[in-house]
Formats: structure tokens, sequence, C-alpha cells
């Protein structure tokens, strides 16, 4: 299936803002965080098509999830 | 009272008071500084030094802001800049909450550090610099550090909440706190090029922002100077229109600006 995913901020160091990505059925978000080597505590928050999702949420053909670092400084 | 307004509308001219004469009838007649900017403002008059706040803010307005009472905890990156422009906009009481000195790495970005200064408290800092810049403003200075147990007597009575904080376990527990008191909270977070603000009016919950970590990416990209600026001056645009009950806030979505790509996107709750 393909979902789109989109990075923001810190996340697109090395990494395409948007890409179009191929996943077999039953992939999950955290399945989408752990391809992509962004680490778990860096991750502020996560919408899958506009709404917020955890890591455990499954993907479906067409989707898009948006992947936010944590910013924490002040 | 009524010699007082009679004295002040003697001296203003073209509808304005100079802080010369603000301080003579201060002196005068034995009232502080900021009683008689209040008195100013009752005559539909302006201190002078707001004149190029009178196509912004209404004169009951600029009076609103001397009768609030608004909580910065932090006073680091954000929290200097913050400071800093509610004193200019006339905000009458400000508390200023920071267990912390000054040390040399605060030197690239705090508005309130400087050479001199170094190791000395920045919440005592805050004091001096608004004492500088507006005598109908009192700075009170808290060298502690919020937590759940000192929060109720630190916020009791707040008109708004600023949070310039630098770590995510104390925010939640100032979020939910501000939750439990009713208070409006403005919330801001920087990290390298990147920068985020929220508003949570009462009945709202902003934490769903933020996830359980206690530090965000700020530990890998650090802050340079102009992000805090940024995101302190979003922050205080906030707070002004809670306090005026004006405008629009960024209640229900967060703003997250990213100064990298100079793209900034909004995510709702």
């Amino acid at each position: 299936m393909q979902i789109t995913v989109k990075l923001f901020a810190s996340f697109r160091d090395g990494r395409a803002p948007t890409e179009l990505c191929d996943y077999q059925a039953g992939t999950t978000v955290g399945d989408v965080v752990a391809d992509k080597g962004i680490l778990l505590e860096e991750i502020g928050v996560m919408l899958l098509n506009h709404r917020h999702v955890p890591l455990d949420g499954e993907l479906a053909e067409g989707d898009t999830l948006a992947i936010y670092p944590l910013l924490g400084g002040g | 009272m009524s010699e007082l307004l009679t004295y002040l509308a003697g001296r203003a001219v073209d509808g304005l008071i100079t802080t010369g004469s603000q301080w003579d009838a201060s002196l005068h007649f034995e009232l502080g500084f900021a009683e008689v900017e209040a008195a100013i403002l009752e005559l539909g008059l302006w201190p002078a030094r707001y004149q190029r706040n009178r196509q912004t803010i209404s004169c009951a307005g600029q009076m609103r802001l001397l009768r609030s009472r608004v909580v910065v905890i932090g006073c680091g990156g954000l929290g200097g800049y913050i400071i800093e422009e509610l004193a200019r906009l006339g905000v009458g009481r400000i508390d200023a909450v920071d267990p912390d000195v000054f040390e040399e790495h605060n030197l690239n970005r705090q508005l309130l550090c400087t050479m001199a200064n170094l190791g000395q408290h920045k919440a005592d800092a805050a004091a001096r610099r608004v004492g500088e810049i507006n005598s109908a403003v009192r700075l009170v200075p808290h060298r502690t550090a919020f937590c759940a147990a000192n929060g109720p007597e630190l916020l009791a009575g707040a008109t708004a909440v600023v949070d310039a904080l630098d770590n995510l376990t104390t925010r939640l527990e100032l979020v939910s706190l501000c939750q439990e008191l009713g208070i409006p909270l403005v919330h801001g977070a920087i990290a390298g090029w990147y920068g985020q603000v929220a508003t949570q009016l009462p009945g709202e919950d902003i934490s769903r922002f933020f996830s359980g970590a206690a530090k965000g990416v700020e530990t890998k990209l650090g802050n340079p100077s102009f992000t805090p600026a940024l995101v302190a001056s979003l922050q205080v645009a906030e707070v002004c229109k809670v306090i005026l009950s004006q405008g629009g806030t960024i209640s229900g979505r967060l703003l997250l600006c990213d100064l990298f790509n100079m793209e900034f996107d909004e995510i709702c709750s």
C-alpha cells in the first residue's frame, strides 16, 4: 500500500520532507518511525490524516502520516 | 482625586502626559507612579510612552493591561524577551519565576544576560531590567523553580501565565495546574531553527501536543538568538489578546515555526 510520509523541522535533516512510500498491509505508525530511523524520544506529535495517532495506529492505503519533533527549549 | 485629575488635565499636550509630569504628579500627590498612570488613563489621556500603542490598543485596553498580572515561568531565552515586551506593553505586574543564575552559554540568546551579570539570578536581572524600562510595572522576582507544590501560590490571581520553561516534565505540571485554576496559559518552546506556540484557554487541554520525554530535540540542536525572539513575541501577542479579550488567538491549535525552510504549520488539537 502507498503511504505519504511528511516530516517536519529537524526530521528533514537527511530525509525527504514528503515521500510516497510502499509498505505492506498491517504496517503501523511505529513501523514507519523505525523505518525512517526516527528516535521515539524525539517525537512530539504524529498525525494520521490530520488526526492524532499513537505508535500502534495501523495504516491504510492512501493515508498521510505527518511526524513532528518534540521541541522543549525555553 | 479630583485635584490630581485637574493637575493632570492641565499638563496634557495633545492628549499625552510626559513621564516627567507623571513623576511630578506622583511626588506632589504622594501616589505611586502606577496609580498616577491609572488616573491618566481614566481621564482618557495617555502616558506619552504609550503614544505608539494608541492605534493598536484603546485607552480602556491600556488600563486593562495596567491592572493585569502575568506570571512568566522561566527567565531564559523566551522569558527574557517576554518580560521585556510585557513591561514595554504596560502590563502592571509581572511575576518572574526562575531558580537559575546566568552562565556564559546564555549570552548567545538570553536578552537579560550580559557579561556583567554572569553568576547573578535571572529573576533579579528581570527586576532590574523592568525597573529601567517602565516605573509603572512592578516585577516580582521568584528565585525558585515552579513545581506542583508552589504552583498554586505562584499563579493565584494571575490574569495569564506564560510558559517559558525548558523541560517537558514541569511544562505538563504547569499545563495541568492552569487547567485546574482556569487561568489562560500561553505555551512556547524552541529548538534550533524551530519553535512552537499554543494557547490554552480555560476548559481546554494542550497536553496532547507534548509527548512524555523530558527534553526535546533542543538538546541536539541548541538555541540560536533569533528563535526565542520570534516565539516570545508570538507569545506576548497572544497574552495581549487574552488580556484585552480581542482578536483571534491560536487556541485549539499548535503553531509550528520552521525558520530554516521558512514554513509555518498549524496542528489541530
